[in-house]
């Protein structure tokens, strides 16, 4: 057997706050794509939160200490990768800042050293370990929303889509204005709950004009917004991690289809997919 | 008076009113969407654009780390021009010159080209109380002026209004203050055009006075600079005897060279064309041509205070291109008017918060009403770092706040940063996620949450918590590696 893109390779996750807790098959599919790839993946416990929706708030003083326990836990490792491009985003480009702004120049020099060596899931797989197919089956109708922080801040460009293309059985779709924000935006979901989901609503028209079964991005957040308005509309699509579905493999839809109860996967729920022309017409 | 609109409820609870109005929402995506993509063509054209608004930062952070000099050296060559200098330290004291200025000309009526400073400073306002009438020659500005409305974009204040409503104003209107518009009138643009075209004539071959801005003012030779599209400012320049220019500080250019930069960015970014149809410049007086007695207002009125602000500063490089309004989200939705200032969209968000203060409940939310996403950002001429900005303009209004009673954002967001602070604590808030999480079994959303959380579940189903953690599932199945 030749050798895998990741062997020898030791990487720690930074599952984020929020995956952790509420989305945990994302880190874990995180571990199992990764894995199969020959990466050594380890998870440092004493990990928290990268302090973005504190700093976002504005709540610098807060982050303060969240951006100097980062930099702590993930020192001693040669890459550190995280399924969410805002949080990946505001260690890369605000923890230095708040820590200047904080008055710890030594901390910002460190904070900027650690940031270095965090990435994304899809720059590692596509950047550090050179691979577009990872592997991954999912015959399902899928379209992809590029989220703001891991296009503008990060400039992932089409790394992401590049992995998709690669998956078997996918029937990848444009997604229309596909570039323009969702309306999450962190506390302005709340604060700022009206505008956000005028931009929601929009988005969650373009995703159905798609006739996608699944909605994929990089960042769950962005999801629980958009997919919050999907169910709440019956639209009956569902969203998804990117590392989810490059995750699956032929085996887990083989399984499905011999027990016959796929649950909440639409697997073997019939659809009444519209052919290529009716949805290009 | 200041450019604030008196009384103005704070972002969110006018964004609300304006999400409600749907003809403007439409005349909106519309209008914000065509200019858009006008500007994405124009720019793709150019392999430089990146250098180009490099050298246009570059350019900018040198005047503005220089202002003093360029200053003094830009009243000396506008003096030697013979032209009039004045020096206004805030919007007060800017309308009491120009209204003496005027006075002392014995006009009551003066023409103005379009400008944001003057309306930043409530000029007209000031004017009126003064019985001077101040007529508006910019065709959206005009639309603004007769609709009795408040300019709701920077380049096209009257974006929230369609065809059909300003034949209305204009049939309404235009006759109580000047030559009526023609009986059977119709929405076509042209005829409406037109209208306005024989309205204002009238006004600019009897005007005394004209009252402009300055997109630029070169410190080298004390050049002055109106860019526009109708032709309505080159008339004002040029027809009355007196002119009078209000100048933000931060307008001011080293030479005439660095226009080069300039004129390819503006126009480009603002109306999404390769150039303007006019760009009037001039020096001082030119004896036996235009006006023999004109005047410059260098203006502060809160510039100096942004200018104090290492990190806030660079928002004073805006060339008032208003590109980051047509690619916002957020205004695209809500329009302008909820920025409750002649500054809209993500520029006001960071411009406003700096030149008023963050006393103000609207100046205080105006740091809030962005997503973050970036869009404005990517196309700033002058590369503006907005969302960077915004998130410090939100860490000044919540350091500002410190110290008294604690809201219940402040005690949360502490709570929850000390939580995080320690990962056993962080460990135990997740146990009783996961409690929930079981509790609610299957259940995949939640249709209803309490108190503040339902502003979220409101419009959007929120996701249960799981029954396990992705550390407890680590933790059952690898171990801990450390």
């Amino acid at each position: 057997m030749t050798s895998l893109p990741g062997q020898g390779m030791r990487v720690a996750l930074f599952a984020t706050c929020f995956n952790d807790t509420m989305w945990p098959e994302t880190p874990k599919a995180v571990v199992t794509v990764l894995e199969r790839l020959g990466v050594t993946v380890e998870f440092p416990l004493d990990q928290t939160c990268c302090g973005q929706m504190f700093t976002n708030t504005g709540y610098a003083r807060e982050a303060l200490p969240l951006v100097e326990r980062f930099a702590d836990v993930f020192d001693g490792y040669d890459a550190v990768v995280a399924p969410s491009g805002s949080c990946v985003g505001s260690v890369r480009h605000q923890h230095a800042t708040v820590a200047r702004g904080c008055g710890q120049p030594a901390l910002a020099d460190q904070a900027t050293t650690t940031a270095r060596k965090v990435y994304e899931f899809s720059e590692l797989l596509v950047d550090v370990l050179g691979v577009t197919d990872v592997g991954a089956t999912f015959p399902h109708r899928v379209t992809y929303h590029p989220t703001c922080h891991s296009l503008r801040m990060l400039r992932v460009a089409d790394k992401p889509l590049q992995l998709l293309r690669e998956v078997r059985g996918i029937d990848l779709v444009d997604l229309p204005e596909a570039e323009e924000c969702c309306g999450f935006g962190g506390t302005f979901a709340m604060k700022n709950a009206d505008t956000s989901v005028a931009m929601g609503a929009d988005k969650a028209q373009h995703v159905r004009e798609t006739h996608a079964e699944v909605l994929v991005a990089g960042d769950n957040s962005c999801l629980a917004h958009i997919g919050g308005l999907l169910t709440r509309q019956r639209s009956g699509i569902r969203v998804m991690h990117l590392a989810e579905v490059l995750a699956s493999t032929e085996r887990d839809f083989a399984a499905e289809n011999e027990l016959g109860t796929a649950g909440d996967n639409p697997t073997n729920q019939p659809t009444d997919r519209p052919t290529e022309e009716e949805v290009t017409a | 008076m200041s450019g604030t609109f008196i009384g103005m409820p704070k972002f969110q609870t006018a964004a609300k009113e304006a999400l409600g109005n749907s003809q403007q929402r439409r005349n909106l995506q519309h209008a914000t969407g065509t200019i858009r993509r006008k500007r994405a063509g124009v720019v793709d054209e150019l392999d430089n654009w990146d250098e180009l608004r490099q050298a246009g930062a570059a350019i900018k952070d040198n005047v503005l780390s220089h202002l003093d000099t360029y200053l003094v050296q830009l009243e000396e060559s506008l003096t030697q021009a013979g032209a009039t200098v004045h020096w206004a330290a805030d919007a007060e004291e800017a309308n009491r010159i120009v209204t003496s200025l005027v006075r002392a000309t014995g006009a009551e009526e003066v023409v103005k080209v379009k400008s944001m400073a003057t309306q930043e400073i409530g000029l007209n306002e000031a004017l009126e109380v003064a019985g001077i009438n101040a007529w508006e020659t910019d065709l959206a500005e005009l639309i603004v002026q007769l609709g009795h409305d408040k300019p709701s974009h920077i380049l096209v204040p009257a974006i929230h209004r369609n065809r059909a409503e300003i034949r209305e104003i204009f049939l309404r209107e235009m006759g109580q203050v000047g030559t009526p518009p023609p009986t059977g009138l119709t929405s076509n643009p042209r005829e409406l055009a037109e209208a306005a075209r024989v309205h204002l004539r009238e006004k600019f071959l009897r005007a005394k006075v004209a009252i402009s801005g300055a997109n630029f003012a070169i410190a080298e030779t004390g050049t002055l600079v109106v860019v526009e599209s109708e032709g309505n400012g080159r008339m004002c320049l040029t027809l009355p005897e007196t002119l009078i220019s209000v100048v933000g500080i931060e307008k001011v250019l080293p030479t005439l060279e660095d226009l080069e930069v300039f004129m390819q960015l503006l126009p480009r970014s603002s109306t999404g064309e390769r150039m303007n149809p006019y760009t009037s410049t001039w020096t001082g007086i030119t004896p036996g041509d235009g006006p023999q007695d004109v005047h410059v207002v260098l203006l502060d009125n809160g510039r100096t205070d942004a200018l104090a602000d290492q990190v806030g500063r660079q928002a004073l490089r805006c060339i008032r291109c208003s590109a980051c309004l047509n690619v916002c989200p957020v205004y695209q939705r809500v329009g302008g008017h909820a920025y409750g200032s002649v500054y809209p969209g993500p520029i006001g968000a960071i411009l406003n918060p700096q030149l008023r203060g963050t006393t103000s409940d609207v100046d205080q939310s105006l740091p809030y009403a962005s997503s973050l996403c970036g869009a404005c950002g990517d196309v700033c001429p002058v590369n503006i770092e907005i969302p960077e900005l915004l998130v410090h303009l939100r860490t000044r209004v919540v350091d500002e706040h410190r110290g008294g009673i604690p809201s219940g954002e402040q005690i949360a967001m502490k709570g929850a940063a000390w939580m995080f602070s320690d990962h056993r604590r962080w460990e135990k808030a997740q146990k009783g996620a996961e409690l929930s999480g079981r509790a609610l079994g299957k259940k995949d959303t939640i249709g209803r949450l309490p108190g503040p959380l339902s502003a979220w579940s409101d419009a959007r189903d929120a996701p249960t918590p799981p029954a396990e953690s992705f550390r407890s599932w680590w933790k059952r199945e690898k171990g801990d590696p450390r």
